[in-house]
């Protein structure tokens, strides 16, 4: 593997962490459960990676290895995001005073 | 061309993923966030589908409905459970990411196409997928009561576990060194399932906030190991956005405890500390159900504390009559919330907005300690830890430094418990033996429900 990918894949790494970093400490204490749930159906874009080896017919071993990992992953995409939404429709706001 | 196009569709995604995090900064956008989010990972889907390299779409197909038909259902369970299915999905994630590092191994030894830094990667990635995998089924085996819940501990478990994962990360070196050793794959494999397990077994109950956000950012991290495999930016950056989510949960849930991360993985918090077990007779004053309304009635201002005990009674709903009743009388009801009450972090948030309390009546502890001396009652439903004033003045108490709800400081305060028995750490609380403490004694739902009777029977004017 080129040197200069390494290079390239560890800034991306450094930079998204910052992101991560900013981004997340703005979220409100109120929506740490959701966040949570949110989160983890983001980084459970791994499917990317199992859908390729799933796919690829490399040899039977690696298909199932590769099928279990489609569908772990779908199953906390699926989850995950319905389940942070069932949870934001809850949040309301005071209703104004009649 | 179609590699482009696969680029471009994970650029979006990144990009995507980023403003989803960032709308959830306020419940007002927070919704948005979850589109955005979708429309991230659909577009990622598609573009990888488009890759040459798959030849076969039957097993994709099929796995996907298995995992649809498997996370419907579980983004139905009651948010009581909530903790134990996040708790799950991240066994989900860091077995996805075990099972892919595995498959990769053995393509490229098939194919001889190994380098070190493919294996160095895969050795990570494999390490911390699978003993988030066990770890966190461990984790939510003890959240739903199938593993017990108390911190289970043998001699020299420090040394063992540590020992265990010591042997797991030299192997991966040697791996990693001459990547074709046959032994060193399976012994790491073992090695992280068998960490996972153990690093888990010590932790009790009320850790659990922090484990599971600890656990949520192993899961990011798993995720970032596979995107340096596969070469997959969008990997790495979606991978490091949920790794510095959970490592600023856990942070957040450790200055909330004063304890730091390995005090809670290695201190086994909540054994038997029998220590300081005071033996002088103290006399807690109770209360019925009446007594607790007719305080309530006298009062302008009332402080509501949530704990752990509330969600295991599912008594949300009644303290939201609660608030109802009070509000209509022009009382004033806040929420007070713990950092650490419940079993994750914003535990409470979400029980209490199922209830349909408006989230501005939710505030946090920082912002709730300067009101609580003007307070007329604060009313402490299920939690108990967390009031303790103990951990502002007894350096000999285990939770001394940890921050607390001051309810001590309020004119009155009435604790709803099922017994005197201690909470987890099995410290005595102070708090009850107080001369302005009343305690209710029973199941939290229960004591409720006859207080907004009382309340309810008194007729609605002052």
């Amino acid at each position: 593997m080129a040197e200069l990918d390494l290079w390239s894949m560890l800034f991306v790494f450094m930079l998204a962490t910052f992101v991560g970093f900013q981004v997340i400490q703005n979220v409100s204490r109120l929506l740490h459960t959701p966040l949570m749930s949110l989160t983890n159906a983001i980084s459970a874009i791994a499917i990317v990676g199992a859908i390729l080896i799933a796919g690829e017919e490399e040899s039977t071993t690696t298909t199932v290895l590769g099928t279990v990992a489609v569908a772990a992953s779908m199953t906390n995409i699926v989850s995950g995001f319905l389940i942070t939404d069932r949870m934001l429709k809850m949040f309301r706001e005071r209703e104004p005073k009649r | 061309m179609i590699h482009g196009l696969t680029q471009l569709t994970y650029l979006a995604a990144a990009a995507l993923f980023i403003l989803s995090l960032r709308w959830l900064s306020h419940p007002k956008t927070a919704r948005r966030g979850v589109a955005a989010g979708v429309g991230g990972m659909t577009l990622a889907v598609v573009g990888t589908l488009l890759a040459p390299e798959i030849v076969n779409y039957t097993w994709i197909a099929i796995a996907a409905t298995v995992g649809i038909a498997l996370g419907v259902p579980l983004s139905w369970v009651p948010l009581t459970a909530v903790p134990q299915r996040t708790a799950l999905s991240h066994a989900f994630g860091g077995l996805a990411a075990g099972l892919v590092g595995t498959a990769k191994y053995l393509i490229w030894f098939q194919h001889g196409e190994l380098t070190q830094f493919r294996t160095g990667a895969i050795v990570l990635e494999v390490i911390l997928g699978y003993l988030t995998f066990t770890g966190s089924l461990m984790a939510a085996g003890k959240l739903q009561e199938i593993v017990p819940t108390r911190p289970i501990t043998y001699p020299n478990q420090n040394v063992v576990n540590l020992g265990l994962l010591a042997i797991a990360i030299g192997a991966g070196v040697y791996l990693t060194i001459d990547p074709y050793v046959t032994w060193a794959f399976p012994l790491i494999v073992l090695l992280s399932l068998a960490f996972g397990v153990l690093l888990i077994l010590p932790i009790g109950g009320a850790d659990m906030p922090t484990v599971i956000s600890l656990l949520n950012s192993y899961a990011g991290l798993s995720a970032v190991a596979m995107g340096f495999v596969l070469e997959n930016k969008l990997l790495i950056t979606a991978g490091a956005l949920d790794g510095s989510s959970g490592l600023i949960l856990s942070i957040i849930m450790c200055r909330a405890m004063n304890r730091s991360f390995t005090n809670v993985l290695f201190g086994a918090f909540g054994q038997v500390q029998a220590g300081a077990a005071a033996t002088e007779v103290k006399t807690a004053k109770s209360a019925t159900p009446q007594d607790v309304a007719e305080l309530l009635t006298t009062a302008d201002r009332v402080v509501v504390v949530p704990g752990y005990g509330m969600a295991v009674a599912q008594a949300q709903h009644k303290v939201r009559e609660l608030y109802d009743q009070l509000t209509r009388r022009g009382i004033d009801c806040k929420f007070a919330i713990h950092p650490v009450a419940g079993r994750m972090p914003g535990h409470m948030n979400v029980l209490l907005a199922e209830a349909e309390i408006p989230y501005d009546a939710l505030l946090e502890m920082d912002d709730i300690n300067p009101d609580l001396p003007q307070t007329d009652v604060a009313l402490v439903v299920g939690a108990n830890d967390v009031v303790n004033p103990a951990a502002r003045h007894d350096k000999s108490s285990p939770i001394y430094g940890m921050p607390i709800i001051d309810v001590d400081k309020a004119k009155a305060v009435v604790a709803i418990k099922r017994s005197m028995n201690p909470g987890f750490a099995g410290i005595d609380n102070e708090l009850y033996y107080l001369d302005h403490t009343l305690m209710a004694f029973g199941d939290a739902k229960q004591v409720m429900g006859d207080v907004v009777k009382a309340l309810s029977g008194e007729g609605s004017t002052h």
